[in-house]
């Protein structure tokens, strides 16, 4: 068993390059106690609470609702983002106009501003006397302290992950293919909804799937904005973190185990989308 | 369906890639248009194609004007160089595009949309093939697919822009000989652009010869090749030599000597000799082109040899069966051109102008 | 100024060849529209409020609100805790990449899923689980508190956090990167006789900075503005264990806007700064930053 183990780290071919062991030394204990141990931590905990205990708390109401919450939520923030992404990387790739160069940078925003800033800023441009929220409350529509409140604040945190997906994937499309659909006869709408798009297909499920995930697990814009109140607008991180400032520990493991698990499973999703799309579809110029 | 050319001009910014061509392409004919890169025939296929359109001059269709129409009406079919597949379709898909994305008044049933989508995958020998996506396909495989998805529109005329051009040299003869049957099966009027000689004067029924945004000679390929109208044509079609000679009193002199051939009509001066490396005989003594062989090598039937004629001119290059040529390695050879042609004005090819071909002159061959 | 909406270059003006392969004004000023309005709404707007709020009793109170101690000490422990993270993430980022790309070994796919990981999980878990290891109801913390050694709580809880967080950001931009430079530089520097650390400090290193610099920039943004992690870490100790993200959730709490929004402001600018050093450096370097945007 030992060497066995020995050989599977061992570089395959010998190479002049040296530094492996030292790297990839650095690299797996780096790996295990920032992520590995901590992460096993919380799954040993959890199994220690016993499958029966761990349903009754990972299923218990309040938090099914928050999971629904969470997870409802980050679904159509993430179609939202979905539609204006792809939208809005046709623009910067196909267009120009003034300040495009701006606009493209300012896509990256919300991965650079932290998102308590954006929470508070989120909130008090929707709230019933904030410049949005006035004008909508005339109308009957409440944004914050509501779940519409919760996907304002996840389309913002998800914008750039359709964008910056399919953007790279539309600067390479072939203008051949285009004009080979307008010589078989295909109108410019049916050449973007039968040809560009399909194209883009796995793009734009990769960047969903990642706004989507990011979604689900996000903490510090939703909760100025959601309003927080039980089976309504509490979504899952926030009830972890009500669970653990009771010292509610076993709750707060079994809810984080959970998400952990549904966001692998979304990882392994991704992952699919990729490898399928690469398999049918690269080299395919 | 017959095509007709008239009097286009293209420019793309201020700089014109096309300059008055016109051209007569006849119902079912297998035209290529040749040219070095930059000669304009790309953009002449696009602009046939509705792909570009015309800065003046109009295209007819039949009797059609089509310059008005867009390549979404003119019906042509047309096949790119790097296939432009739709790859997250099956073979099948899109060899039926064409069909599925006509307005349901003039959409065939689907049943018949795959019927013929199936005949044409037979036709160009892909059939079993058709669930496969583009990235699965060779890209021989992917260039009939291409070809059949255009051909299942039933387009006025089939376009074809170097269609051989990515593909490695053995599947292009394979293919061109294969384009051929199905032109002769299907009897589509045909425009393929091509910068490869060879494949034109094999393929095609006429060869247009382009350079620089002009046409410089259409002929079939016996006609390009026999009777190259100007310079340009000499020295793109074929092997060719080019002397710089001078004419007096109707003799054609090299450097201080006459080669024994007459232009008697012509007046003296100066001029430009062009031949081909195989149209020579070899002749005993003087009256004739004379050299040292500085090179030699086989290539399969023939022995071509580099011949120094003077100090002033580069080396011409000559071909002879190899049992003539094996005792003159090495050493002097005298000949004389068979066929050959006498261009006056600025002959070198190299920097082949237009005018020259005004004022060349055919001669008839003497000697043979 | 008139706008103009041309398709972007190649193509020829308005003929009607044009329509081939682009879409008429109405759809082009259609879709940009939509895009402007959803970049405007989602983007611009929030950014614009926090600076509007921040000044919205006039710069005097934005500087006091600044000034305030516990708001110093917050901008002091940020500093501190991002000053120790994003160096142990840039060696880590760096070991790992130069193993990953310049190796082949078994498992290099699942050790790159395996340092992805951080990405997929909720900040919260990302502190939650560092609460469990060294709570007060854990294996480790009553022993480590009875040396006296504070993790929770506690500055070396915060960084802990921040590095999980952070922890792939430097390493997913040189992946790529030196994947695509392969290794043939460093193979010449060794067969003219170069050392291992020659060789990567003259050969690699010039030619992995700007991506570099690149992750690094990215992975200071996060670790300055993490919110969520460091959040369940903290304990919230006003003027000890408040960084500045913290500080703004307080003082927005507290219903005091206006300094609630200086913070904000102060990190809104770090935030734009990165932006434009990463445009920048997009701008100059983009081929010797990996090609792949997605982060």
């Amino acid at each position: 068993m030992a060497p066995r183990a020995r050989i599977r780290w061992q570089s395959r071919q010998p190479s002049v390059i040296p530094g492996f062991g030292l790297a990839l030394g650095v690299t797996l204990t780096w790996l295990t106690l920032i992520v590995l141990i901590p992460i096993s931590g919380l799954l040993w905990r959890s199994s220690g609470l016993g499958w029966a205990n761990f349903f009754a708390l990972a299923f218990d109401e309040r938090t099914v609702n928050a999971l629904a919450i969470s997870f409802g939520t980050a679904f159509v923030a993430a179609i939202v983002n979905l539609v204006f992404g792809v939208i809005l990387a046709w623009v910067l790739v196909r267009y120009r106009f003034p300040g495009k160069r701006v606009i493209d940078a300012m896509v990256d925003l919300p991965f650079a501003l932290p998102t308590a800033v954006a929470g508070i800023a989120l909130t008090t441009l929707y709230a019933p006397n904030g410049w949005i929220g006035s004008l909508l409350e005339p109308l009957g529509i409440k944004i914050a302290f509501t779940p519409a409140g919760i996907v304002v604040a996840l389309v913002f945190v998800g914008l750039p992950f359709v964008v910056r997906t399919v953007q790279p994937v539309m600067e390479e499309i072939d203008k051949e293919v285009e004009e080979a659909a307008a010589t078989l006869g295909a109108n410019r709408l049916q050449t973007i909804t039968r040809v560009l798009l399909p194209g883009l297909l796995p793009a734009g499920l990769t960047g969903f799937a990642l706004a989507f995930a990011r979604g689900v697990g996000e903490y510090g814009s939703v909760i100025f904005i959601a309003g927080n109140l039980p089976y309504v607008s509490e979504i899952a991180p926030l009830l972890i973190v009500i669970r653990l400032e009771e010292f509610n520990y076993a709750a707060a493991t079994a809810i984080a185990t959970v998400m952990l698990f549904l966001s692998f499973l979304m990882l392994l999703v991704i992952n699919t989308i990729q490898s399928w799309s690469r398999r049918r579809y690269s080299n395919g110029a | 369906m017959e095509v007709r050319v008239q009097n286009i001009r293209k420019e793309f910014g201020r700089y014109p890639a096309l300059e008055d061509v016109s051209l007569d392409i006849r119902s079912g004919e297998l035209v290529a248009l040749l040219g070095p890169s930059g000669s304009g025939k790309t953009t002449l296929l696009r602009l046939i194609a509705g792909l570009e359109s015309p800065t003046e001059g109009t295209i007819f269709f039949g009797d059609e004007d089509a310059s008005k129409k867009s390549v979404q009406q003119r019906n042509i079919g047309f096949v790119f160089q790097h296939y432009a597949l739709f790859r997250h379709m099956t073979v099948l898909d899109n060899v039926s595009f064409g069909l599925n994305v006509r307005p349901a008044n003039r959409r065939p049933q689907a049943a018949e949309i795959r019927r013929r989508a199936l005949d044409l995958l037979e036709l160009v020998q892909l059939s079993g093939l058709e669930k496969r996506y583009p990235a699965q396909l060779s890209g021989g495989q992917r260039q009939r697919v291409a070809l059949a998805r255009a051909m299942a529109v039933e387009p006025n005329v089939l376009l074809l822009d170097e269609p051989f051009g990515a593909l490695d040299a053995q599947v292009r003869k394979e293919l061109r000989k294969w384009l051929r049957e199905i032109h002769d099966r299907t009897g589509h009027t045909t425009v393929f652009v091509t910068h490869d000689q060879e494949e034109a004067l094999e393929l095609a029924d006429r060869v247009v010869v382009m350079s620089k945004g002009a046409i410089e000679q259409v002929g079939t390929p016996d006609d390009i090749y026999d009777h190259p109208v100007s310079p340009f044509v000499y020295g793109f079609i074929g092997q060719s030599n080019c002397l710089d000679v001078t004419l007096s009193r109707g003799e054609i002199w090299f450097e201080d000597r006459p080669i024994g051939l007459r232009a008697a009509s012509e007046p003296d001066g100066p001029a430009t000799l062009y031949f081909r490396p195989h149209d020579i005989e070899l002749v005993d003594g003087c009256g004739c082109l004379a050299g040292l062989v500085t090179a030699g090598r086989r290539v399969a039937g023939t022995r071509h040899l580099e011949v120094s004629l003077g100090r002033t001119q580069p080396p011409v290059e000559i071909e002879l069966p190899p049992e003539r040529a094996s005792s003159t390695d090495h050493s002097r050879v005298a000949f004389r051109p068979t066929r050959w042609k006498l261009y006056r004005g600025a002959g070198d090819v190299a920097r082949g102008s237009v005018q020259a071909q005004s004022s060349g002159i055919e001669l008839a061959p003497t000697g043979t | 100024m008139a706008l103009d909406i041309g398709p972007t270059p190649t193509s020829a003006p308005s003929t009607p060849v044009g329509a081939a392969t682009s879409e008429t004004r109405l759809a082009r000023a259609t879709l940009i529209a939509l895009a402007l309005g959803f970049v405007g709404l989602f983007l611009l707007l929030p950014l614009g409020t926090v600076f509007i709020e921040a000044f919205r009793k006039g710069a005097g109170e934005f500087l006091a609100a600044l000034g305030d101690p516990e708001t110093f000490s917050a901008i002091l422990l940020t500093l501190t805790v991002a000053g120790i993270a994003v160096p142990l993430n840039l060696v880590f980022g760096v070991a790992a990449a130069w193993a990953i790309a310049k190796f082949e070994f078994k498992g290099k796919a699942f050790l790159t899923t395996l340092i992805d990981l951080p990405f997929s999980v909720s900040p919260v878990i990302s502190g939650l689980v560092f609460v469990l290891l060294f709570g007060a109801n854990s294996a480790l913390g009553p022993i480590l508190q009875s040396y006296g050694v504070q993790i929770l709580f506690a500055v070396p809880g915060l960084v802990l956090a921040t590095v999980f967080v952070t922890f792939p950001f430097v390493a997913r931009e040189l992946i790529p990167l030196m994947q695509e430079q392969g290794t043939s530089d460093e193979e010449a520097a060794r067969s003219l006789g170069a050392t291992g650390w020659q060789t990567f400090w003259h050969v690699t290193l010039p030619n992995i900075k700007w991506g570099l610099l690149y992750g690094v920039l990215l992975c200071n943004a996060r670790a300055m503005g993490e919110f969520g992690a460091v959040s369940v870490v903290s304990g919230h100790i006003r003027g000890e264990t408040n960084t500045m993200p913290l500080q703004v959730e307080i003082l927005y709490n507290e219903y005091n806007f206006v300094a609630a929004f200086a913070v904000a402001a102060l990190l809104a600018l770090l935030a734009l700064a990165t932006l434009v050093l990463k445009t920048a450096l997009e701008l100059r370097y983009s081929d010797e930053i990996a090609a792949s945007r997605r982060h």
